[in-house]
């Protein structure tokens, strides 16, 4: 990169950074308006952003995972939904809640195996074994569920102590259901694993550069299928989320493009894990909105045109910031061994 | 398959549709085999199943009017697909742009009286295959102004063109009465059907032979397929890589546009939401199925149109939920794509310039 480029990016980050400092403010301005003139509504806001988002984390972060190690996953919708219909079953047979969760991840994670199994060992096209993935996962389940089936409860929030007694704070970050919680530290770990372990810096090689990362000793292909497979399983936490935590059944379809949505926020995140978690707090917050502004009825706006806000919301974040982010120089290339 | 196989055809072109034909026909045998298991493990007896299958599908010529009207939109969306692969590009869009060919279509049905046949329905099929276009040209400029990738954006698109046609058939164009639906077309807006032989089909096969044509025998349809290939390679060759690839997605969703148009105003006689919900995806697998070839893509939708025909039979016959066909789609879809598998089965050499590659266009 030359000087007068290296410069030129400096001062847009300087503008990105001052421009999301202002939006920031305005946000917070906004909020302790909200706080003040309608409490009730805007804590449940708040906390209703805060799940909503929870997918959508999860769903980046295994996107995530997986491009850093140089595999696309766009099969992360059919992970959920797969994951979401498994966790749903197991809870319907079994009525153990913990053991669904776990079937949910186990789903991911096979999927996950699959798509690995697809980009790594078949050399197939990328975009297409997510595909294959999505359309199979649509079919299976729709072909598999039967209606009637109930479920044996839905996991619910967990107030932590006093922490959920603070004003505003509590009910929004220290009074929810445990998959929520568990996202919150997701965030966290995969952001330590990525940047701070050898694990993390062999991902990120194999995801940049895999044949100087082969030639220093690194499996190449046993790096990406771990790293797909541990992202296949916290997507398909998101699923066991939609049917265990914010649902509590299935429903044909119920994913309706939250998988896709997750991409535009890892994009939107510059493929990092709290990048992915401010992100997906702007699109939960969107979807917050727009069911408070349904449920109120306040507006003159029909439905559908509330309905389309956060897939609006992804177009735009996508056209605004997909130029500014860097993307793993090896992404999408099957690795040929020489 | 596809080739015409005039009587002078030589071995050696046998020998070619053989190579071309051989890994779809091995991956449907592959697909409909594991299809089989899947009906094994939910309980239900394979062979009745697809008997009743075939019989919904081709049984009577009742039966295969319904099969060629099945196929008429799938011919269409897998066009769509398949050109936008050929320029390099992923069009999951085409039920967004399927759905505005269809609603555009309606509301010219509905909204002009008077006119003759000869005008009229030419007018809405037009005039709904360039919404489909201009819908389509959307993810075209955003990909080449902005680089959003339009893997992403179609299917936004998607979601947002389902709202926004319930929208228009229960507010503005609704029909009087509960039903959120648009009112019917005039007569002289219709597509006919000819005895079971719905027309719209033919029109179909004429926009397989045009895609084609444009594709291989003109300028631009190389120009497409240049960007396709190495869209750096195109820039040194002087080719407007900008330009050509929203020309590609606008193509692709007039394309699919068709699509809904015909089946407005050939099968449906309005529009109502719900309208055909899978046929973005069923255009994908067929478009591979086909192997990216405007002229496969014929067969190849005649033979998922068969299944979707056979589908509601089957259901009634051996009590199979007519789902198992969208599995099926996914396995003939990961087979005709898997194909080391497919290959080391047949014992076919892969040919030059035949394989799909979206994921460079990623970064």
């Amino acid at each position: 990169m030359t000087t007068a480029a290296m410069a030129k990016a400096k001062s847009r980050g300087d503008y990105v950074r001052i421009v999301g400092l202002i939006f920031g403010g305005i946000v917070l301005l906004g909020i302790i308006y909200g706080y003040i003139t309608n409490p009730v509504t805007t804590t449940a806001v708040l906390a209703s952003t805060l799940r909503q988002s929870t997918p959508l984390v999860l769903g980046a972060l295994c996107g995530l995972i997986g491009e850093r190690s140089g595999i696309i996953n766009i099969g992360i919708e059919g992970q959920m939904l797969m994951a979401a219909f498994i966790a749903f079953l197991a809870n319907v047979y079994t009525g153990n809640l913990f053991v669904a969760v776990l079937a949910g991840l186990a789903t991911g994670a096979v999927l996950g195996g699959f798509l690995a199994f697809m980009s790594v060992t078949l050399k197939m096209d990328q975009i297409i074994g997510g595909t294959v993935i999505n359309i199979l996962a649509l079919g299976l389940t729709s072909f598999f569920y039967q209606t009637g089936l109930t479920t044996q409860g839905k996991l619910q929030a967990i107030a932590l102590g006093p922490l959920a007694e603070i004003p505003l704070i509590g009910p929004v970050f220290f009074d929810n259901p445990p998959i929520t919680y568990a996202t919150l530290i997701l965030v966290m770990v995969v952001h330590y694993v990525l940047f701070y372990t050898r694990w993390g810096l062999r991902t990120r090689a194999v995801g940049e550069h895999p044949s100087a990362a082969d030639t220093v000793g690194i499996n190449v292909y046993k790096m990406r299928y771990i790293n797909v497979i541990i992202g296949g399983s916290i997507a398909g936490l998101a699923g066991a989320y939609l049917t265990l935590e914010a649902v509590g059944s299935f429903e044909r379809a119920m994913t309706n493009g939250r998988g896709f949505v997750a991409l535009a926020v890892m994009i939107f995140g510059k493929y990092t894990p709290f990048g992915a978690w401010g992100a997906a707090l702007l699109f939960g917050f969107a979807v917050a909105l727009q069911t408070q502004l349904q449920f109120s009825g306040r507006l003159e706006i029909p439905h559908q045109f509330i309905g389309m806000l956060p897939y609006v919301l992804t177009i735009v974040v996508l056209a605004g910031f997909v130029g500014r982010t860097r993307v793993p120089a090896a992404v999408g290339k099957p690795y040929e061994k020489e | 398959m596809t080739t015409q196989t005039d009587s002078k055809a030589k071995p050696s072109r046998l020998m070619a549709i053989w190579r071309a034909a051989s890994i779809p026909l091995a991956a449907v045998i592959l697909a409909l085999l594991v299809g089989a298991v899947i009906l094994l493990i939910s309980g239900a007896n394979p062979i009745a199943a697809y008997s009743a299958l075939a019989k919904g599908a081709f049984g009577s010529t009742a039966a295969f009017g319904r099969t060629l009207e099945k196929a008429t939109p799938l011919i269409l969306g897998g066009l769509a697909v398949a050109f936008a692969f050929k320029g390099g590009l992923f069009n999951i869009g085409g039920q967004g742009q399927l759905l505005f060919g269809a609603i555009v279509a309606a509301g010219v049905g509905f909204g002009i009286d008077g006119l003759p046949f000869i005008i009229h329905m030419p007018l809405a099929l037009l005039m709904g295959s360039l919404a489909g276009a201009l819908y389509g040209a959307i993810p075209g400029a955003l990909k080449t102004y902005t680089g959003a990738r339009e893997v992403i954006t179609t299917i936004m698109l998607n979601f947002i063109a389902i709202n926004f046609t319930d929208w228009l058939a229960d507010g503005p164009w609704k029909d009087e009465g509960i039903v959120a639906r648009t009112p019917a077309i005039a007569e002289a807006a219709a597509i006919p059907t000819w005895g079971n032989i719905p027309a719209g089909f033919f029109l179909a096969i004429l926009a397989a032979v045009a895609t084609w044509y444009l594709l291989y025998r003109t300028t631009t349809g190389y120009e497409i397929r240049t960007v396709g290939l190495n869209s750096n390679a195109a820039k040194y060759a002087g080719i407007k890589v900008s330009y050509t690839v929203i020309l590609t997605m606008a193509i692709s969703g007039f394309l699919a546009g068709m699509g809904g148009a015909i089946e407005t105003l050939g099968v449906v006689g309005r529009y109502q939401p719900g309208f055909n919900a899978g046929l973005g995806f069923d255009g994908i697998t067929i478009a591979l199925l086909a192997r990216t070839n405007p002229l496969g893509v014929v067969p190849a939708a005649l033979l998922v149109g068969a299944m979707q025909a056979g589908s509601s039979q089957m259901q009634f016959d051996a009590h199979v939920p007519f789902q198992i066909i969208d599995v099926i789609q996914a396995l003939i879809l990961f087979f005709v794509s898997a194909d080391m598998i497919v290959r080391w089965i047949v014992r076919v050499q892969p040919e030059e310039g035949e394989q799909v590659t979206l994921s460079t266009s990623w970064g």
